[in-house]
């Protein structure tokens, strides 16, 4: 049975682990000073040796993104740490943040030496007051101890409510003060990024990841993890379980074994469906516990990694209420720019509206995934086909329930079983 | 309103964090709504004037971002998780008896000016679910009965510290001066985890 | 004009036709060279590409390795093996397309039947193309409150909008007016204002033309018409000298509406408001219908056509006469009056410039301008912009446009030398180089120009004596091109016709034998008149100092002048035949007044700054006016010295083959610059220039574009503010020994010596009201 392995999250127990004293107690600040003595393109190397892969989701080797910006052109290069963590069920940079603010700040420094940028930001959600508070303190006290100010400046930048900046380019113009819809690739952010200057957009996660492996080196995180899928993560375990948490393992652990660890699906009850990577992943049922949770493992069950944001459900939960409600989500969060998701999020909210309501027919399933089939692949950006994840995956796997729906006239759930307060008082 | 000299030094400060001008645009509608509470027509006109924009330019951003508002929200603004997480295990429920018991809609304000309510989009913390923000400092695992209390006391003048934040809730004005990146101070108050955050390296502790 | 640019061609399969394309070519366009129209509605030529609608998906693969999902193919230039397969060859492109258009419609209203836009809507027709008899949607519209003004001049109707962006874009990177802007976000994204700024921008009336929808739509032409009752025209604007290709559309003789056409070297397919939306006055004004003439009693009477010749040829045969013609005839009315005078009249004296103008104008245009080549593209090829006395924003707003374009493409520096900055020298992030008015020429030396680099000099040059010596100095030093941009549409054709007293028909110096031996040949006559003829100052004070008896007037202001009492003096003195179409100043002193057809209701031509020819048609038929030319032909039969031009062919026929003079040219006495008058602390130096949308009569009878013109203010520089007393808002007097105006303060980037104001603008008409504009020692108190 693969162990957790607590790297990143090694010391949030300590109660002061946010402070800088206690950051550089626990060894904090020496990987950025060994790594600004290395030459910036060995630093690159050991990342990209490490096999250290993107965290926000998609996986791109972290090395090689840094190694395609462009050297000795005489511009500004641009570090930009995407801190938006809005994906429904990802909750694993927020605790980060709040726990150890300071890998974030060390992780920037390391990496902006090695891209040549003299300015780095975080782009963070706005609707974390306290994740902020601590975040612009550290980077403070990193600017009194010395550790930025010196030719690498930290900006922090609060959004204000837009889960479309967390894709990267809607990201950069949001950074760069305009409506933060997603921009044409190409160019990509490597060659013209922020201010149309070549830009390293990361993931929290994939830059706090970076001191430890200056420190222990390359081959220790590439002995953690799967074939192509190296070193450990923060897994996030949310949902109808007997212990929600947070659970850093080497890639490749399995829910099963999650479960096993944590306690296990609530007393009483059943796992009937899961996200492995937050909503935009195509569901999971208790077919899938065995998956490993890596990039590959997930991608050949025919989801994706995503955020590693395990959400489970269990019996007690309709999944054309759960559908429509992610659906409603990516409706609200459409940022209005192409038609296919402008539109087509707001004519899916009403057919799943409907369809949980018990209203229509079957044809209106095969609409549902006809219309599904005109937004995926059509729109400018993921979120487009992100919001068609959950529907055509759940008729996948629970059609029966959709028309147990239209046969009943009505949803067969009841709400409150599903509440964590289930039989409480309310 | 008016803007101070003091107000004006801030803004400036604010603009000169960036390499470029317009960047600063976002921290300044946060800044602004901890000025007036909401982004006044005012405080548009000064940042265009500020950023060289033009009104149209700094409207186009603000009506963007669901956080910034554009008419005066309570003192203590409350956001309730409806995403599917937390809506199934009792978001929901939580934000139909905040509804009745304060008598008010989604985006409604009490007619005290002390507590406004808003659904929100999923807020980062699913393992704590469900999950009630409240001028977006967390209140984690609530139930309806304890989101009431914690209404019945933002209009009482006395509610509940955050779960994992300030050892006081701040008012919607002071958390949107934090959010325009002015530190209060309040950082090192409050756990810096929550046991589920803990759950994994506890278990890995005890040789998991 | 030769291109030396090597352009690497490019060769790409598109349903199965090869087809070679230049490098950076989009799909979307390679497709078009084809014949393959794929639908789109957020792409445009000339805006930058932005994939938003997600219309024009199509199936592509390169070498061999084809895309994942289909592309959109108004981002994607073309590649070396690429393949490309449309909705006409792939299915899958196909259903894409299909899917979006559904999804476009989902939330249209569908109000065809009472929009505007129908019967020409890209929406509509691809919707019939595209889209499928009937929609699967069943559940809830978005909507909208039906249409907001945005302007007194355009409405939004949100509902309609397929939010493509085409008119944000256009806003902000074409006309660099962001005014309007995408607000909101998913599907209560809108396209809107700062509620407290209206969208007016001189630029607005494009991003109607080009929405491909009927959400954006013009007040003027709202329910109007439908597009197949409408006849279209090509024409020219006649409102500026910039030269815009156009089309007029006309319902029953009656001009509904005019749109930019689309010209690449000139306008591209831009215009500004002024040229589209005034064009009322045709109608508006209270039009000429029949011949006047003055009888013994001094009474204006109606008059047969025969009777009113009759009466011009025998005033004007019995005087020694001039001619003064407008800056806004067509080139061939302009030949006409040229021809008439040296013909008809015997003489050279004649003058299109009906405004401050200076001998030295008139040497600099002879020597400098007459001929000239400098172009558009001059701009898009030069290493730097030097403007003088020139503002083109308000000026010559195409030229703006070019220049914002390639401000916007490659930060091409503009220096301006002017007595205030401007808005639209701010938006091109001009160098502003501030001078005292009358102190301009001082300013030019420092400049340092290349044979790359191109000067823009205007009108109001002639204002400043020594200022346009100083101009030509400079071109010829640096070898920097050299360009004179008048503000109206007729100047530059009537200097090349010779409606000016020192030049003959194409650039032949009055002065020059072999030149005035040319002409005369051409004509069919023994010899022309050889001394250079008076200027229209100088024709003014002949007429009153009685050494000239008649005038021939076409098209003249004589409030356009700073003096307006002299010219009123002269016009009651002489015996004065007016062709107008509308009554004035001068028809209400003339002696015979013929009325002439407007410029939609003949043919001809302008000559725009570049002296590119604007060809146009007549737009109304079944007009019985008559051009200029027509008449002043049939005056000069009547008088027995025939200038032989019966129709606009004849002249355009003749003008043609005159050909140009390649003898020299007249050289230009250098002028010097006057000395800076000496300030009290009450006084300043006044400013001023014409604001595109002002009271210029052509804009008559169009409330709605008069509403979105910018506000009179008068300008003065912040030490003078602080001396006054004064801040933004507070009133300002300013004032000279004929009179005064009063308007808010708006305290600005303008020399201390300066007080600045619109010349033409409501409550402030610099020129009638001062009687000065430029230069001259004015007053300046807070009222």
């Amino acid at each position: 049975m693969t162990k957790l392995a607590p790297v990143l999250s090694a010391h949030w127990d300590e109660k002061d682990s946010f402070t800088i004293d206690a950051y550089t107690r626990n060894g904090g600040y020496k990987a950025s000073k060994k790594a600004l003595a290395m030459d910036p393109d060995a630093v690159i190397q050991l990342v990209k040796d490490s096999g250290l892969r993107g965290r926000g989701g998609a996986g791109f080797p972290t090395g090689m993104k840094w190694g395609f910006i462009p050297q000795g052109d005489n511009k500004d290069h641009y570090l930009v740490v995407n801190a938006d963590e809005s994906e429904p069920g990802t909750c694993k940079d927020m605790p980060l943040l709040l726990a150890n603010p300071h890998v974030l700040v060390e992780g920037c420094i390391i990496a902006c030496h090695a891209i040549r940028a003299k300015y780095a930001f975080i782009y963070i959600r706005g609707e974390v007051t306290h994740v902020v508070r601590r975040l612009n303190q550290a980077i403070e006290d990193a600017y009194k101890a010395g550790h930025l100010g010196n030719g690498i400046e930290l900006v922090l930048h609060v959004g204000a409510g837009a889960y479309i900046c967390g894709e990267e380019t809607a990201l950069l113009d949001s950074l760069e003060g305009f409506r933060g819809q997603p921009r044409l690739r190409p160019p990509f952010p490597a060659i013209a990024g922020l201010y149309a200057r070549p830009t390293v957009v990361n993931n929290v996660e994939s830059i706090s990841s970076v001191p430890a492996i200056i420190n222990n080196g390359a081959e220790w995180y590439q002995s953690m993890g799967t074939e192509k899928s190296k070193g450990t993560t923060l897994y996030s375990l949310s949902g109808h379980v007997k212990n929600p948490g947070q659970f850093e393992a080497p890639l490749g652990i399995t829910l099963r074994e999650i479960l096993e660890l944590s306690g296990g699906i609530r007393a009483g009850h059943t796992l009937k469906f899961w996200t492995p990577g937050g909503s935009s992943t195509p569901l999971f049922t208790s077919d899938h516990l065995d998956v490993p949770l890596d990039y590959e493992g997930v991608s050949a069950a025919g989801s994706m990694l995503g955020t590693k944001a395990l959400q489970i459900f269990d019996e007690t939960t309709c999944v054309v209420r759960a559908v429509l409600r992610w659906t409603e989500f990516y409706k609200h969060e459409s940022c209005g720019k192409c038609t296919p998701c402008r539109e087509g999020t707001w004519w899916l909210v009403q057919i799943l509206r409907d369809l949980e309501a018990g209203k229509g027919t079957e044809a209106d399933l095969a609409k549902l995934l006809d219309l599904c089939d005109n937004i995926m692949g059509r729109s400018f950006c993921a979120l487009g086909d992100g919001a068609t994840s959950p529907i055509t995956s759940s008729i996948k796997y629970f059609r029966d329930e959709y028309i147990a729906h239209l046969t009943n006239g009505a949803c067969p759930f009841d709400p409150a079983a599903s509440t964590l307060f289930e039989g409480a008082n309310k | 309103m008016s803007f101070s000299d003091k107000d004006l030094a801030t803004m400036e400060s604010i603009i000169s964090r960036y390499p470029r001008s317009r960047s600063a645009i976002m921290p300044l509608l946060h800044y602004a709504q901890s000025l007036a509470g909401y982004v006044t027509n005012e405080s548009i006109e000064l940042i265009a004037k500020l950023l060289a924009l033009e009104t149209a330019e700094v409207t186009a951003v603000s009506t963007f971002y669901t956080q910034y508002k554009r008419k005066p929200v309570g003192e203590y603004h409350v956001g309730v998780c409806t995403n599917t997480l937390c809506a199934v295990m009792g978001g929901d429920a939580i934000f139909a008896g905040l509804k009745e018991h304060l008598g008010i809609e989604n985006d409604g304000v009490t007619t005290d000016g002390k507590v406004s309510l808003e659904h929100i989009e999923c807020n980062a913390a699913c393992d704590y679910a469900p999950v009630v923000m409240a001028n977006w400092e967390f209140y984690d695992n609530q139930t309806v009965q304890s989101a009431k209390d914690l209404v019945d006391g933002m209009r009482a003048g006395n509610p509940p510290a955050p779960t994992r934040g300030p050892n006081t809730l701040v008012t919607w004005k002071e958390a949107s001066a934090v959010l325009a990146g002015i530190n209060d101070g309040k950082a090192n108050e409050g756990l810096q985890a929550g046991t589920p955050s803990l759950l994994g390296l506890k278990l890995s502790k005890e040789g998991k | 004009m030769t291109t030396t640019e090597v352009v690497d061609m490019i060769s790409v399969v598109i349903d199965g036709f090869e087809v070679s394309v230049p490098k950076g070519t989009l799909v979307i366009r390679a497709a078009e060279k084809l014949g393959i129209q794929i639908p789109r509605f957020c792409d445009h030529p000339l805006l930058d590409p932005v994939g938003a609608c997600r219309q024009c998906l199509v199936d592509i693969e390169i070498n061999g390795r084809a895309f994942p999902k289909p592309q959109a193919s108004c981002t994607i230039p073309v590649e070396p093996g690429m393949i490309v397969k449309t909705q006409l060859t792939s299915a899958v492109a196909e259903k894409a397309q299909r899917g979006v258009m559904e999804l476009l419609l989902v939330n249209h209203p569908l109000d065809c039947p009472v929009c505007d836009k129908g019967g020409e809507c890209p929406l509509q027709n691809q919707a019939m193309s595209t889209g499928q008899g009937e929609t699967r949607f069943e559940g809830t519209k978005r909507t909208f409150q039906k249409p907001i003004n945005i302007s007194s001049q355009v409405l939004l109707d949100r509902e309609r909008c397929v939010l493509c962006a085409r008119c944000t874009r256009f806003s902000a990177q074409i006309a660099s007016d962001p005014f309007i802007t995408l607000n909101e976000r998913g599907a209560l994204q809108q396209v809107g204002i700062y509620e407290k700024q209206p969208f007016e921008s001189y630029f607005s009336g494009n991003a109607v033309q080009i929405c491909p929808v009927g959400a954006l739509t013009g007040a003027s032409y709202r329910f109007r018409a439908r597009p197949f009752d409408l006849v279209s025209t090509p024409s020219a604007c006649e409102h500026c000298a910039s030269g815009c290709d156009m089309r007029t559309d006309v319902r029953r003789g009656k001009t509904l509406r005019r749109l930019a056409g689309d010209d690449a070297s000139v306008n591209e397919e831009w215009n500004c408001d002024k040229g589209r939306w005034a064009f009322k006055y045709v109608t508006a004004l209270d039009r000429l219908s029949t011949p006047k003439i003055r009888n013994s009693d001094g009474i204006l009477v109606e008059a047969s056509w025969p009777e009113a010749l009759a009466a011009a040829a025998a005033g004007l045969s019995a005087n020694k006469s001039a001619v003064l013609v407008g800056g806004r005839a067509t080139y061939e009315d302009a030949y006409g009056y040229s021809k008439f005078a040296r013909i008809a009249l015997g003489t050279n004296d004649i003058d299109f410039r009906a405004r401050l103008s200076s001998d030295e104008e008139r040497e600099f245009l002879a020597a400098h301008v007459v001929g000239s080549t400098t172009t558009y593209r001059d701009i898009d090829g030069a290493d730097q912009v030097l403007l003088v006395a020139f503002e083109p924003e308000e000026e010559s707003p195409i030229v703006f446009l070019r220049l914002n374009k390639q401000f916007r493409k490659r930060a091409l520096k503009v220096t301006a030398i002017a007595t205030k900055l401007s808005i639209g020298v701010e938006k091109l992030k001009g160098e502003f180089v501030k001078v005292a008015p009358g102190a301009e020429a001082s300013a030019l030396s420092s400049q340092s120009l290349t044979n790359k680099s191109v000067i823009l000099v205007g009108e109001r040059a002639a204002e400043s004596a020594g200022l346009l010596s100083a101009v030509a100095a400079l071109a010829q030093s640096s070898g920097a091109k050299l360009a004179w941009i008048p503000r109206r549409a007729g100047e530059r054709g009537a200097l090349e016709a010779g409606a000016i007293g020192n030049l003959l028909p194409g650039g032949r110096p009055v002065s020059d034998a072999a030149a005035r031996v040319d002409i005369a040949t051409a004509w069919s006559t023994q010899s022309l008149p050889s001394e250079n003829g008076k200027s229209a100052s100088e024709i003014i004070a002949a007429v009153n100092s009685g050494s000239i008896g008649a005038l021939v007037i076409g098209g003249v202001d004589p409030l356009d002048n700073s003096d307006s009492a002299q010219t009123l003096a002269a016009l009651d003195k002489a015996f004065v035949v007016s062709l107008e179409i509308a009554p004035s100043a001068v028809t209400e002193r003339a002696n015979v007044i013929l009325p002439v057809a407007a410029v939609t209701e003949k043919s001809g031509s302008f000559l725009n700054w570049e002296g590119r020819p604007r060809t146009f048609d007549s737009a109304v038929a079944d007009t019985h006016n008559r051009s200029d030319l027509r008449i002043l032909s049939m005056i000069a039969d009547e008088m027995g010295r025939s200038i032989s031009l019966a129709t606009v062919t004849a002249a355009a026929k003749e003008i043609a083959s005159l050909g140009r003079w390649d003898g020299a040219k007249i050289s230009l006495n250098k002028v010097s610059v006057a000395t800076a008058p000496s300030l009290s602390s009450d006084q300043a130096i006044i400013t001023s220039w014409r604001r595109l949308l002002d009271l210029g009569t052509l804009q008559q009878g169009e409330e709605n574009l008069a509403a979105t013109s910018r506000q009179t203010v008068a300008v003065i520089s912040p030490k003078r503010a602080d001396a006054l007393g004064v801040k933004d808002g507070d009133r300002l007097t300013i004032s000279t020994e004929l009179g005064s105006v009063t308007l808010p303060a708006l305290v600005e980037e303008i020399h201390d010596d300066a007080v600045w104001a619109p010349r033409n603008s409501r409550g402030s008409q610099l020129l009638s009201q001062l009687g000065v504009a430029h230069g001259a020692v004015v007053k300046v108190a807070k009222a």
